[in-house]
């Protein structure tokens, strides 16, 4: 069985109310430097290993997202590295507080 | 008399006033009809009323478009059925693909909970027929995502076509950008699909049927259907648009 991750995401464009309410509260915290925030969802399905991108595809597009407002990227368990992590390079973890 | 189906869902929270309205103030036949049926047989006309059918996870009204009871109600709006959603109602129609577009949380980024005026932008649905073109009708709204949204070509399709059927207005019935209360793309309160018979708006009808909470103009939308499928049944009535 594989894990298969669907982060889902609100096409350029829209509007995303969420991200501008999450957005004040990081300001209202000191954050100013933060610019924007877009809020999505992340799903994770367990599925058998030869599963095929077109079927992942197609929940999504059935269900999953709502393919008039929202998009989505598809993460397989060899995109991540031993951790369980995804392998999208991420900022090194500040020191301290 | 008609007979009316309320579908009830796990979380819909507006079907008792459905009931209550249509049952006890407009004096019909009501059938409650559970989310797992699988016929809506002897109906004349369906309701899916607000709520937070199955929470609202994943998106709202995304599960229950999916539930057992919505195969029968989209062979009965296939047939031609008058089907009304109101608020979750209209979520639920959206992503059941029944009518066209999508919700989006409200641009205030708050729940809205107030009283609405929109206009009648059509009266070529069973619930807006007996309705002049331009009557402002006074409702409560109570919702957090009810911000309409339709891409570019969607919505010009939708507009040509005359399947905007209410739009967000002031008392006088401007459609003005501060009588809009949760940023709807062009003020767009409800929908309906390109037949007319099924038709979805935010506003709560059932919760504006009497004088005594503050406004009767919703029963208009239901005695609206009820004429509509008098006049079917008396088999005079032409189709409501050229397609069906």
């Amino acid at each position: 069985m594989a894990t298969v991750r669907i982060v889902i995401t609100l096409k350029p464009g829209v509007l995303d109310a969420q991200g501008q309410a999450v957005h004040q509260g990081l300001r209202a915290l000191g954050y100013e430097t933060v610019s924007g925030v877009r809020v999505g969802k992340c799903i994770e399905i367990t599925v058998p290993d030869q599963t095929a991108r077109d079927d992942i595809d197609a929940m999504c597009e059935r269900f999953l997202a709502n393919p008039l407002i929202e998009e989505w990227r598809i993460e397989r368990d060899q995109d991540r590295d031993g951790t369980g992590r995804s392998r999208v390079p991420v900022l090194p973890r500040s020191q301290g507080s | 008399m008609m007979r009316f189906g309320i579908v009830i869902f796990p979380a819909s929270n507006c079907d008792r006033d459905c009931v209550h309205v249509l049952r006890t103030v407009l004096g019909h036949d009501v059938e409650e009809v559970w989310h797992e049926a699988g016929s809506l047989d002897g109906v004349d006309a369906v309701v899916l009323p607000g709520g937070f059918a199955y929470g609202d996870y994943l998106r709202a009204g995304a599960v229950a478009a999916r539930a057992p009871v919505m195969t029968a109600v989209r062979a009965f709006a296939r047939a031609g059925g008058p089907v009304l959603g109101v608020c979750n109602g209209f979520q639920i129609l959206l992503e059941a693909g029944l009518l066209p577009g999508a919700m989006l949380r409200n641009d205030v980024l708050r729940f809205r909970c107030t009283t609405v005026h929109v206009r009648v932008e059509s009266t070529q649905t069973p619930f807006t027929r007996s309705l002049r073109d331009g009557q402002v009708l006074r409702m409560p709204i109570a919702h957090g995502e009810g911000n309409y949204f339709a891409p570019g070509a969607m919505l010009a399709a939708i507009e040509e076509a005359g399947q905007v059927v209410f739009r967000y207005c002031d008392a006088q019935g401007r459609v003005l950008p501060d009588a809009n209360p949760n940023g709807s793309i062009r003020n767009v309160a409800g929908v309906c699909n390109p037949a007319g018979n099924v038709v979805g708006l935010m506003p709560h009808p059932e919760r504006a049927s009497e004088e005594l909470l503050g406004s009767d103009d919703g029963r208009l939308l239901f005695e609206s259907a009820v004429m509509w499928l008098e006049t079917r049944k008396r088999s005079l009535v032409t189709p409501l648009r050229g397609s069906r």
